[in-house]
């Protein structure tokens, strides 16, 4: 067999070869594929250890800076321009009166415009056209939502530089976030349930209230608390809508100037003196702990869920 | 929405509430003409003043001073240097620790890493700009001592920081998305991970992959705080990262931070560099949803 495969002068039979005689080729190629694989594993396994270490480190390097302005003056003080005085008093109001716009009024347009999606809609283009437009905005980058808010709220409809402005802005942004959650959320729901309520004879409206959105509630919940938290954390188009960067007083009505904490942080960090870094380290360390709070909610809604359905 | 509500029993209001949802979904839509019609509308003001031409053919980007230069290509540099560096960041980050979780790792590491990978995807924007000018330039210039304060470096870096994550998820969904029997059958045949992943798992997810990249890309163009931040005010039509550039979006910023008189050239020079930005992530989008509809097919058979 060998022989005849050297007088035909074959060069790389050398692999058929080696395939016949087990020890001593063929392992040396095996050996080459298991080592390339383990090599590439560890490869795979840099990529996410390297982000996970960047995550660490970002978390320690802001707590390392921020631990030591963080103390009960600084949550209840108004900005100052010393740094050891600062506090975010006025943007920790200002964050949590335009939740308290944003939250409801998102939740409620976008569970209605999910609900119309998945129970009412009629499949043909114009649903078609509503999903992809939906998926589009989604993607449009903040800032234009916020040249929106200016041209449409702050000056068409003269609401000024106000909290209403500020959060009618951010009510568009998270819209769709909260829909395609609602979406994902009420498809979730077994067809057995819908059909058993139309055995009673309930109507679709019937069905839809009493039935299906109750069972969809907390994964709709989760999302909005998701979406609600990317709003907290928006920066870019209250800028462009003109948030204060320096207030000292609280928000008084629908209609007064506020600011919020990422502007507050944003004012910090683009200042010269290097003392201000820290405080801004110390907001960012504060913000951070909103969201880890509103995030774990969600994450015990979404396990409270699955048991129920389990 | 006729069909399916006259098979069911009706009672009073039921048009109505239908309708009352109807209008809510029909919001979606004007968000969108409004989004539309006044970029337009304030950019064809703002055309009116500035020629097309200027815009397109000049080379600096210098609104603020006289005399004043309305090249927004130098912008756009800006915008790409740093998409571009973010994604030479985030894809093989991205898509190695996607790999890595649907190809080699167990049920039960996927899900103590997943979370953590998601809380990379839930922090502000604000923050990343924060580490890119008060860590990572600093951490960069102990290497490199000609980088400045504002560079386009760190902001690729810290924006592809950001995009990793959404990278990672989505591509993963791709990746679990293979049936288990191709993967199966592969190894049968005798291949290893790394075989069956770059024969099977990848070409089969591939288009799935592509459309997570160019959705991260086009985030990466609409950032706007690390960009403000991090990389400085200084349009450029230069291609060095170590330099201080501006991106579409940092311009809008600027101006709207300024004391811009309201409806001077400056001020509406925003919505031309707003519809500018507005083009390229549309496009990018609309990429991504059809690379993803075509996966849906594909997946189908």
């Amino acid at each position: 067999m060998k022989n005849d495969f050297e007088t035909a002068g074959l060069q790389e039979e050398g692999l058929f070869m080696n395939r016949g005689s087990r020890f001593v080729a063929v392992s040396r190629h095996d050996v080459w594929r298991k080592f390339k694989d383990s090599l590439f594993a560890g490869v795979f396994l840099t990529a996410i250890v390297l982000s996970l270490l960047t995550l660490a480190f970002l978390l320690a390097s802001i707590i390392y800076k921020g631990h030591g302005s963080l103390s009960i003056d600084f949550l209840t003080s108004y900005p100052s321009r010393f740094a050891s005085q600062a506090g975010i008093k006025a943007a920790l109001a200002g964050t949590f009166a335009f939740v308290a716009i944003t939250a409801p009024l998102s939740f409620a347009i976008g569970v209605c415009s999910a609900i119309y999606l998945e129970e009412y809609a009629p499949r043909n283009w114009f649903t078609k056209l509503l999903e992809i437009n939906i998926a589009n905005l989604a993607g449009i980058p903040s800032i234009v939502y916020g040249m929106l808010g200016l041209v449409l709220f702050v000056r068409g409809l003269d609401l000024g530089r106000s909290v209403l402005a500020g959060a009618l802005t951010m009510t568009l942004l998270v819209l769709p976030v909260i829909i395609v959650a609602s979406q994902e959320a009420l498809r979730s729901v077994p067809v057995s349930l819908r059909h058993a309520s139309f055995a009673l004879g309930g109507t679709l409206t019937q069905t839809v209230f009493r039935v299906v959105l109750p069972v969809a509630m907390p994964g709709i919940l989760t999302g909005t608390i998701l979406a609600v938290s990317r709003a907290i954390g928006e920066t870019a188009p209250l800028l462009t809508i003109g948030a204060l960067t320096y207030v000292a007083f609280l928000p008084s009505s629908l209609f007064s100037e506020f600011t919020v904490l990422p502007i507050q942080i944003f004012n910090w960090v683009s200042r010269p003196q290097v003392e201000f870094q820290d405080v801004a380290a110390a907001g960012i360390i504060v913000l951070l702990a909103i969201l880890l709070l509103l995030n774990s909610a969600a994450i015990v809604m979404r396990d409270r869920f699955r048991k129920r359905m389990g | 929405m006729n069909s399916v509500c006259n098979e069911k029993p009706q009672r009073r209001g039921e048009k109505f509430v239908a309708f009352g949802l109807f209008a809510c979904a029909l919001l979606s839509i004007a968000t969108t003409l409004l989004i539309v019609g006044i970029l337009l509308n304030e950019a064809i003001e703002f055309f009116r003043a500035i020629p097309v031409g200027r815009f397109v053919t000049e080379a600096q980007w210098a609104p603020l001073f006289e005399p004043q230069r309305w090249g927004i290509r130098s912008l756009v540099y800006g915008t790409l240097v740093v998409a571009v560096g973010a994604s030479l960041f985030a894809v093989p980050l991205g898509l190695g620790s996607a790999i890595y979780l649907s190809e080699y790792a167990s049920r039960r590491t996927r899900s103590y890493v997943k979370p953590l990978l998601e809380i990379l995807a839930g922090i502000p924007t604000i923050v990343y700009g924060y580490f890119a000018l008060v860590v990572i330039t600093p951490v960069l210039q102990t290497f490199l001592p000609e980088l400045g304060v504002f560079n386009a470096l760190s902001a690729s870096i810290a924006v592809g920081i950001m995009i990793t994550p959404m990278i990672s998820s989505l591509s993963e969904d791709a990746l679990l998305a293979v049936p288990a029997s191709l993967r199966e059958g592969a190894y049968a045949l005798g291949s290893t991970k790394l075989e069956t992943t770059f024969h099977i798992s990848l070409p089969y997810a591939l288009s799935g992959i592509i459309s997570s990249v160019v959705l991260a890309v086009s985030r990466a163009l609409g950032e706007t705080m690390i960009v403000t931040i991090a990389a400085g005010a200084t349009p450029s039509l230069s291609l060095n990262p170590l330099q201080s550039i501006q991106t579409l979006t940092a311009y809008i910023v600027q101006v709207s931070m300024g004391d811009t008189p309201f409806g001077s050239v400056e001020y509406k020079s925003i919505f031309a560099v707003g519809i500018t930005l507005f083009f390229f992530t549309l496009v990018m989008n609309l990429l991504a949803l059809s690379i993803k509809e075509r996966f849906k097919v594909e997946a189908k058979l």
